[in-house]
């Protein structure tokens, strides 16, 4: 009987996480209430916070943006979650093995949870749901952006929120 | 200075057409002239029995919008017969959007027996006149005399994954209002869609 959790433990993590050939990646789903607190983190880091999907062409387009800037500012108080929004179901299926082959190491959640109508306006009242969108925060500010980045444009919007030269 | 103020009188007017912000609840929307998938030219002049219509901005390969085509039509038979019939537009450029070509276009109506228009907004004036961001993108028109008032905006339901657990079925429930002589008690609604592919926007 005492085995019970054990098992539990690994059909749960075997629902997550994907051993791939050098590394692994754990994607949480989540629903609004526990993403909500990663939306307004209260610190000196800066955060970027990327609603996407895998099927979203011009989301696709922006990670090798997203990743360049996230390299550039290792080593600064910066730090990216991206929030995918692919099925819910599709996580081992397709999420996991789009991260592996596109080599994204960021922090990715999978946000599940249908009540759209009222945890899109807690994320920004300006947005109407359309993907890709950005979130970009730090303690004294707070934007959001609808469109696809490339890495400059990202990279001038972070480097002036980190106080850079 | 003459040839500067026109040119700032234009360029004041191309700014504020980029960021117009579409329509609100009761503003008059324009009627438009666009292809269906049988190749007629279809404006919402024709339909002169109706009562209203229902637009909705929706595409070939957005998961969002493939997930509603199934719901679009049931609404269509419903709602039609009541005088609201669906419009479907696509909104989508195919030169960054291939999936959303015309021809593409025919097939998912034929495959997913569209009961409704299915249009290509091949200039894309009428969904940036319309304002809308995403498909699928829902404006419910409502005919008063000679105008198109809008009376909704936003969602179809609240829950793409799973039409069996939708609690709140938005659409419906604002066309029963009109339908019944009264106005939405929710008028606009939010949910997540595919951003519209405009190669005049970033």
């Amino acid at each position: 009987m005492k085995l019970i959790p054990l098992i539990l433990f690994f059909c749960l993590s075997f629902q997550t996480s994907y051993s791939g050939s050098t590394e692994e990646v754990k994607v949480d789903v989540l629903n609004f209430s526990q993403l909500e607190p990663l939306l307004n983190q209260k610190n000196d880091t800066v955060y970027l916070v990327n609603f996407w999907a895998t099927w979203c062409a011009p989301c696709v387009a922006e990670l090798p943006a997203i990743k360049a800037v996230e390299d550039k500012y290792r080593n600064q108080k910066f730090k990216v979650l991206l929030v995918s929004l692919d099925m819910p179901g599709q996580v081992k299926s397709r999420l996991i093995p789009f991260l592996l082959s596109r080599k994204i190491t960021s922090k990715v959640v999978l946000l599940d949870d249908p009540r759209q109508n009222v945890w899109i306006d807690k994320v920004d009242p300006n947005w109407s749901g359309e993907l890709p969108f950005t979130v970009i925060y730090g303690k004294n500010f707070r934007e959001s952006h609808s469109q696809t980045f490339d890495f400059k444009t990202l990279d001038l919007i972070v480097k002036q929120k980190l106080n850079l030269p | 200075m003459k040839k500067f103020v026109s040119s700032l009188f234009v360029l004041l007017i191309a700014t504020v057409t980029v960021f117009a912000a579409g329509y609100s609840i009761g503003d008059k929307a324009i009627d438009f002239k666009l292809k269906n998938v049988d190749n007629k030219i279809v404006s919402l002049s024709q339909f002169s029995d109706a009562k209203g219509f229902v637009v909705v901005f929706t595409c070939n390969g957005c998961p969002y919008a493939q997930a509603y085509q199934d719901r679009l039509v049931e609404l269509d038979k419903k709602y039609k017969p009541k005088g609201y019939p669906v419009i479907a537009i696509n909104p989508n450029d195919p030169a960054l959007a291939p999936a959303d070509s015309f021809d593409k276009m025919i097939s998912v109506a034929k495959a997913e027996g569209f009961t409704f228009p299915y249009l290509l907004d091949e200039t894309q004036e009428v969904y940036r006149t319309y304002g809308a961001t995403k498909t699928p993108h829902v404006y419910v028109l409502q005919k008063k005399g000679p105008d198109l008032v809008v009376q909704y905006i936003g969602a179809i339901d609240d829950n793409y994954q799973d039409a069996t657990k939708v609690i709140a079925p938005y659409l419906a429930s604002a066309l029963d209002a009109l339908i019944a002589g009264q106005l939405p008690e929710t008028k606009t609604t939010k949910a997540i869609g595919c951003g519209i592919k405009d190669k005049n926007k970033k």
